[in-house]
């Protein structure tokens, strides 16, 4: 979002002091009697420190939600863990009937349609960024940079009520007959084609994480110094060798950790996803086959999870998808503040 | 010599095609960026507008079958929940930013819980949705609107949290010192001066959240349910709008599909009036009193 505005960065006074633990403000030797008596009266004194621990209580608590969801989800998935133990993740019949669980489709139904979701839209966010950095004139920026955020604000729910009833008639009769006259050979696109299946989860999810990524790679560009790029085009460079040479490969480690969090909101995306990708547990090798990813077995099945294997099986894939998503963005958080923070890439 | 002219004009020739070929290409992306968006927009107006009309603000929705009939349980609903949200998520959210701004800044405690607000920040709401359920709902045996808004708010205290800090960093710090230098209680000067302050900027980081969440389906499915009849209970299952779209979007008939279409031109006006708010907000100083 564009609220992320440099702080004033206040020069630390040597000689300062923390007052009821608060900003340091340089005070007087003299004046310490009175301070230290104005500090003393009873009522304030409490209150400073009652206000201090409710902003410290409630600061922690964003520690205690996560600790809670971790082992909400670890109690509640006890029953499968127990029973099938990793297996869960290896096996791929998902049989509620027999009570037999094995979340291999999903993981491959997540992966596959998030690699396909990077695929489609790294280029395009990578090309949008350029544009708006390298080449676009002021005014456009403004409204096309507005209209981008307006995408990442646009509801899960709508995509998919947009991708169902308006993007998966459109792929069914337009794309998806092109896709198989011209690719049909890999076996990727084959028939039957239902319109809904993994490649309309692809896109979708390629139209949704877009925004994300061309916004914070735009942020990862224009951090750039303006040195380098002058310093490229002194040398003879046109305006492309100065993107590729002085740009793209400065911002190279921001672009990653931008391209990583659109994954991990891919990999966790589930409304759209579940409303267009058919939601069947099998593994097909055609891209247009009906597929289901763990979020959206999720969301499918939950409702209808009678018993309480079934049940455990669904909330140990919610598991398995924190514990993902969490790591995915650890690893880019620390790239994207890696650039945006300390300097490696500006030097390079 | 003339072979190394030749050999420069094919290299300068190449290095001029390759710029253009990027440059149309850069060109060609955003054109396709933005076609969707557009598409998305003009198909909600479209065929939103058609289907809106006073009795969908005002109605039931109809048995199956029927015509007409609207989200009226759906809009209260959402209204219900996102107070609730609002409520667990605003103070808590804006106490945690005062903390990471005015008492943490620089320690190692805060860099930590600013990291943890930013994980916590992606991880995905169905997730989210699964542990108000296994935490609220199972042990109350019952869906219920206290357990969406729990959700839904704590959805909410990681945005709130980030935005209030960054804006409160922008409060000069001679503010600050101004007013402990007068003898006000350090508590008396956060909320007074400093909040007072970034007021706006604050404001406008809850309004993010709200929006946000106002959309959400993922962490409702399994909380709050859903309700095709008048609720207000907090102890009761309750209808959201984005619960109601979900459903109508995967209904077979075309007069759900119609209501769908309405409902989300309804929440995408929500959402785009607070989203610019934010964006005129920013654009125009955060800042009241502090230059």
């Amino acid at each position: 979002m564009n609220l992320r505005i440099q702080e004033p960065r206040a020069p630390k006074s040597e000689t300062a002091e923390p007052v009821g633990g608060l900003v340091p403000v340089a005070v007087p030797a003299p004046a310490s009697g009175i301070r230290s008596f104005l500090q003393s009266r009873g009522s304030s004194a409490a209150a400073d420190s009652t206000f201090r621990w409710l902003m410290l209580a409630s600061a922690l608590s964003i520690f205690a939600i996560v600790a809670l969801i971790a082992t909400e989800l670890v109690t509640h998935s006890e029953l499968t863990l127990s029973k099938f133990g990793l297996k869960f993740f290896f096996g791929s019949a998902w049989d509620p009937v027999n009570a037999n669980f094995g979340a291999l489709p999903f993981v491959y139904g997540t992966l596959v349609s998030s690699l396909l979701a990077l695929v489609l839209a790294v280029p395009l966010a990578v090309g949008t960024a350029i544009f708006l950095t390298e080449m676009c004139p002021k005014a456009l920026r403004g409204i096309l940079s507005f209209l981008t955020e307006l995408l990442a604000a646009i509801p899960s729910v709508v995509y998919g009520l947009w991708g169902l009833l308006i993007m998966v008639p459109l792929l069914r009769s337009y794309v998806d007959p092109i896709l198989i006259k011209l690719l049909g050979w890999t076996g990727l696109f084959a028939a039957p084609d239902f319109g809904i299946g993994m490649f309309a989860a692809g896109v979708i999810l390629a139209i949704m994480i877009l925004p994300i990524i061309s916004s914070l790679t735009r942020e990862v560009m224009t951090a750039v110094p303006h040195t380098q790029r002058e310093a490229v085009l002194a040398l003879g460079a046109t305006r492309w060798e100065m993107i590729r040479m002085g740009v793209l490969r400065n911002a190279r480690i921001g672009i990653v950790g931008s391209i990583i969090l659109g994954l991990g909101r891919a990999l966790g995306e589930t409304m759209a996803v579940a409303m267009v990708i058919g939601s069947s547990p099998t593994i097909a090798k055609s891209l247009l086959a009906p597929a289901a990813t763990m979020a959206s077995v999720i969301a499918n099945e939950f409702a209808e999870a009678s018993d309480d294997t079934y049940r455990s099986a669904l909330i140990e894939i919610g598991l398995a998808l924190f514990l993902v998503t969490i790591v995915v963005n650890i690893c880019a958080r620390l790239l994207v503040w890696a650039v945006t923070r300390g300097t490696p890439a500006r030097e390079a | 010599m003339a072979s190394q002219r030749k050999i420069s004009a094919a290299n300068r020739h190449w290095r001029w095609f390759t710029n253009n070929l990027a440059s149309g290409l850069a060109v060609l992306s955003t054109i396709l960026v933005i076609a969707p968006l557009v598409a998305i927009f003009i198909d909600l107006v479209y065929k939103g507008a058609s289907s809106l009309n006073f009795s969908f603000f005002t109605k039931l929705p109809a048995p199956v079958g029927e015509t007409g009939g609207g989200m009226a349980n759906a809009i209260v609903g959402s209204g219900v929940l996102l107070v609730l949200a609002s409520a667990i998520g605003v103070p808590m959210g804006i106490a945690a930013g005062i903390y990471l701004s005015e008492y943490g800044r620089g320690t190692k405690l805060s860099n930590v819980v600013r990291f943890t607000a930013d994980v916590l920040n992606g991880v995905p709401s169905i997730v989210m949705g699964i542990s108000v359920y296994a935490l609220i709902v199972v042990p109350q045996k019952g869906f219920s609107a206290f357990a969406g808004g729990v959700a839904l708010g704590i959805m909410m205290i990681p945005t709130v949290a980030r935005t209030t800090e960054e804006m409160l960093l922008m409060v000069p710090l001679s503010i600050r010192e101004a007013a402990l230098g007068l003898g006000v209680p350090a508590w008396r000067s956060v909320l007074s001066i400093t909040l007072r302050t970034a007021m706006p900027g604050v404001i406008t980081g809850c309004m993010l959240a709200f929006a946000r969440v106002a959309g959400e389906t993922a962490p409702l499915l399994f909380t709050a349910l859903g309700n095709d009849f008048w609720s207000t209970s907090l102890r009761q299952p309750i209808e959201a709008l984005p619960l109601q779209i979900y459903v109508y979007a995967l209904g077979p008939y075309d007069e759900w599909h119609r209501l769908a279409w309405a409902g989300s031109l309804v929440l995408i006006v929500l959402i785009v009036v607070s989203v610019s708010l934010v964006r005129y907000v920013t654009t125009r100083g955060v800042l009241k009193g502090a230059t």
